[in-house]
């Protein structure tokens, strides 16, 4: 049993600076587009899986609002799928679905599903009572308390639900590409000690993963305005 | 339907690796069975064990006395946001790129993977104490210290075994890229799939997950045995399912 | 108030302006409960008046309230508004014909006080410069200046602004029947007696059919024009005006309920405006002594009253002000306590009281004083025939 892998060498043997194994500004300026594309894959897969178990879970926290019984098995389910280390997730999925996109992208929404679940009903169930009691009052009928009372007061807690989401699948998607689906993983694997690539790869994917919870941030002040109205006298 | 067989067969077979010893497909060696899995087992917990305790030992005491004098919120809160940015094998390839292969070294890392959700959860445990529970308790005449050790540790146990709930299961997880830097642990298979074969790496997986959820589970258990009686009637029922109780915003999830 | 803003826009139910409200044997029954939460109730509400439910807590005027707009479900009998019974119709669509406060107000927080008001109006679809329109007339009802407040948003405004809000919402469509839940209760007692006055002054102008909760005895005496008592199960002690119930209390509950100090209850039937002022010596700063003098030769109170340019006072004057040729501003004390001309009797008492003053200068919704009143006024009044006494909204 060897501790590694045979690994794919990415340096050049005749520089110094990479001989030894240091941090080389220079290699990283003339070999950075390799990770162009793995940045990419990264983002491609991110993006997606956010997507999907968004628009999944939602979906899911808007039904359990109404009916209430589901709550708790579809938050057991969740929670198991959120338990599964994502790795044993991709080999487990390998039978089913093969190498590729598609078997990360699965693994990945199924990660999601608890985080924003959980956060879109928190978000909907702690809208004050006498809130929607005058919206009911009003005759706004449930479809429209819903849609124009409910949702919007629970959007600072399901952007909340989707920054975490964001920035753990960017994580996670790093292991992607023991899925056969690339990413900055499989850069940082291709040559595992080799100080100034482990150092690009990681800090790409800490970047993106700032940059997507900056810009969900920037989006949940855009939409919820009144968050920000200070109390006057 | 053939395929359903299909995969079901390298479940089987992935289930038949776990219990017997067969012939490595890279030939010499004998893989798999009981023996085998149950060394590689022993030496993830291990793993994992070793870098929750330390973990623990640095970030509850350090979250408690953030949480009691009340500074320090910045530090304790984001540290969960910036911890989930950096990608588990970014930290280990940092490790090993960096510092080196071996257990200590990695159990290193593993201690800096698992410290944010409980550093996190110890001090939001301890800023979630009712304010008026406290200021009795001054009034009653306890110090600083017996406050913490006889109100706002008890009063902060649920919270704080939730983050060691999310630190454990992230920690079972990235011990499986442990073979990466040296450490045999379950996900050896996974990662050197040519001495292990397909099955292997399958069964390796099944282990893995099986093994994520019962930690999940367990820590779930302790988290309820040492919730307060009070505190439970006091929260619902589904609070208890999470690792987090459902209305604090500022803890981690 | 026009017709033309009127709740039915287009549709199935000609209300009129005002509606009537019935209540036919209603009874509130509760699943698993032995006592019903409201039993066998039944009182007409006229069109334009005040009703004001009012009991101990538990007694179910909430309850009995909630069934009119079919928040709560009618067990046993029958609501009829305008002859209609309320069971007819879609809860949604009986709703939106249906102004509805409540205590906490319930403004929603993600829209500006210019969205909260237009709920309504924008599920009945009215068009964007009507509803504007509406909005800025329903502010300035309500006291609140439209270009300050229109794009506020509710964390921005204060108690009290936020209940005017409330108001203004309830009035949207002009509906012809108001529901109120305690709907001052989570203001401060000073503002509070601000908003009920306010709120008379409204019903004065736009009269219409309004159900009023209240757990206070005081505030069901000063606001309505007729009172349901309920006792504990939702059974109905006395319907009567207020005048009325204060004297010939149907049996003992009520007449615990409306408390001994009957009398000074009758106080809160009154107002300033109902009652004759003493005629107020009234100089501004640079008039000739001679004339300030002449006016405080047949005034009842022994001092001249400085007022400004728009005849707000300023002050009591003192001898000093007199010495010269013209009124200089010279004042022996402030002109505490103000009264306001639509304060009831019961109010001004106490302001005089807690001042310490015999007398004090009454002004308008302006602000410019109209009279003096005193305690002598009062004593007056406290002795006056109970057959003159009006009831709430009519005495304004």
């Amino acid at each position: 049993m060897s501790p590694l892998l045979a690994q794919v060498e990415i340096r050049e043997r005749d520089d110094t600076c990479v001989a030894d194994n240091g941090f080389c500004p220079d290699w990283i300026a003339d070999n950075f587009d390799r990770y162009v594309d793995p940045f990419f894959q990264h983002v491609l897969l991110t993006v997606v899986a956010m997507g999907i178990g968004f628009a999944i879970s939602f979906t899911l926290a808007l039904v359990a609002y109404r009916r209430r019984w589901l709550i708790n098995p579809v938050t057991q389910v969740t929670g198991v799928l959120y338990t599964i280390p994502s790795i044993a997730a991709f080999f487990l999925l390998l039978p089913i679905t093969g190498r590729g996109f598609l078997t990360a992208t699965i693994a990945l929404v199924s990660y999601v599903l608890l985080i924003i679940f959980r956060n879109v009903l928190t978000g909907l169930d702690n809208v004050p009572a006498d809130i929607k009691d005058a919206g009911r009052g009003m005759g706004l009928t449930d479809r429209q308390l819903l849609w124009r009372v409910e949702v919007p007061l629970a959007l600072p807690e399901i952007m909340a639900g989707l920054r975490i989401a964001a920035t753990t699948t960017v994580g996670l998607a790093t292991l992607a590409f023991f899925a056969g689906a690339g990413g900055l993983g499989e850069q940082i694997f291709a040559d595992i000690t080799f100080k100034s690539n482990v150092v690009v790869a990681g800090v790409l994917a800490v970047l993106l993963a700032a940059a997507l919870d900056g810009l969900i941030l920037l989006a949940q002040r855009a939409v919820t305005p009144w968050t920000r109205a200070v109390s006057a006298a | 339907m053939n395929t359903t067989i299909a995969f079901l067969g390298q479940f089987g077979d992935a289930i038949e690796f776990i219990f017997n010893e067969r012939e490595s497909p890279a030939g010499g060696a004998q893989v798999g069975g009981l023996g085998e899995f149950w060394e590689l087992t022993w030496e993830h917990l291990k793993l994992s064990a070793a870098a929750m305790a330390i973990a623990c030992a640095l970030s509850i005491p350090l979250g408690l006395w953030l949480g009691h004098i009340g500074k320090g919120a910045f530090l304790a809160i984001n540290a969960s946001n910036v911890g989930r940015a950096v990608p588990s094998l970014a930290l280990i390839a940092f490790f090993v790129a960096y510092i080196g292969v071996g257990f200590e070294n990695l159990t290193l890392a593993l201690v800096l993977l698992a410290i944010p959700p409980i550093l996190t959860n110890a001090y939001t445990g301890v800023r979630q104490v009712e304010r008026d529970t406290v200021d009795a308790a001054r009034g009653m005449g306890m110090t600083g210290a017996q406050i913490v050790r006889r109100v706002e540790l008890p009063l902060s146990l649920p919270l704080i075994f939730g983050g060691i709930r999310i630190s454990g299961v992230n920690v079972v997880a990235t011990a499986t890229i442990a073979p990466l830097a040296g450490v045999i642990t379950l996900g050896d298979p996974i990662i050197n799939v040519n001495t292990y074969g397909d099955e292997g790496r399958l069964a390796a997986a099944i282990v893995v997950a099986l093994l994520a959820v019962a930690t999940e589970v367990v820590l779930g258990l302790v988290q309820r045995a040492v919730t307060p009686r009070g505190l439970k009637l006091e929260a619902g029922g589904s609070a208890r399912r999470l690792a987090i109780p459902i209305k604090r915003k500022e803890a981690t999830t | 108030m026009n017709s033309s803003d009127s709740a039915h826009t287009t549709g199935p139910s000609p209300l009129s302006d005002a509606a009537t409200l019935e209540f036919r044997s209603v009874m509130k029954r509760y699943p698993g409960q032995r006592e019903p939460a409201v039993e066998n109730l039944s009182f007409t509400v006229p069109a334009g008046e005040i009703c004001v439910l009012v009991g101990p807590s538990g007694c179910g005027k909430t309850t009995a309230m909630r069934m009119v707009n079919r928040m709560i479900d009618i067990t046993e009998g029958d609501i009829l508004l305008d002859g209609r019974s309320v069971k007819e119709r879609r809860p949604a669509e009986l709703r939106r014909e249906i102004g509805y406060a409540i205590q906490q107000i319930g403004l929603f927080p993600h829209l500006t006080v210019s969205d909260n008001i237009a709920t309504v109006p924008r599920l009945l679809g009215w068009d964007r410069q009507r509803i504007r329109a509406r909005v800025d007339e329903l502010l300035e009802l309500v006291s609140l200046d439209p270009h300050e407040t229109r794009e506020r948003y509710p964390a921005q405004l204060s108690g009290g602004q936020r209940q005017r809000v409330g108001v203004a919402r309830a009035l949207a469509v002009d509906p012809p029947l108001m529901l109120m839940d305690e709907p001052f209760g989570a203001i401060d007692p000073i503002n509070r007696e601000r908003l009920q006055n306010e709120f008379l002054r409204l019903q004065r102008e736009i009269r219409k059919t309004v159900v009023f909760v209240t757990h206070d005895i005081d505030e069901a005496i000063k606001m309505g024009d007729r009172i349901a008592i309920l006792r504990k199960g939702g059974k109905l002690a006395q319907y009567a005006p207020p005048a009325e119930l204060l004297m010939y209390p149907a049996n003992p509950f009520v007449e615990d309920f409306v408390g001994a100090d009957r009398a000074l209850k009758r106080l809160a039937l009154q107002r300033v405006r109902d009652v004759d002022l003493w005629k107020a010596p009234l100089v501004r700063v640079g008039e000739p002594v001679a004339e300030a003098r002449a006016k405080l030769g047949d005034a009842e109170v022994p001092y001249p009253l400085l007022v400004d340019d728009q005849g707000k006072p300023l002050g009591w004057l003192s001898e000093r002000a007199l010495a010269g040729e013209r009124v200089e501003a010279e004042l022996r004390s402030n002109p505490k306590p103000v009264l306001d001309i639509d304060d009831v009797l019961r109010d001004a008492l106490a302001d005089l009281l807690s001042e310490e003053a015999q007398y004090g200068p009454v002004v308008d919704h302006r602000g410019a004083v109209t009279g003096v009143l005193s305690i002598e006024i009062l004593s007056h009044a406290l002795r006056t025939d109970p057959e003159e006494v009006p009831s709430g909204a009519d005495a304004l």
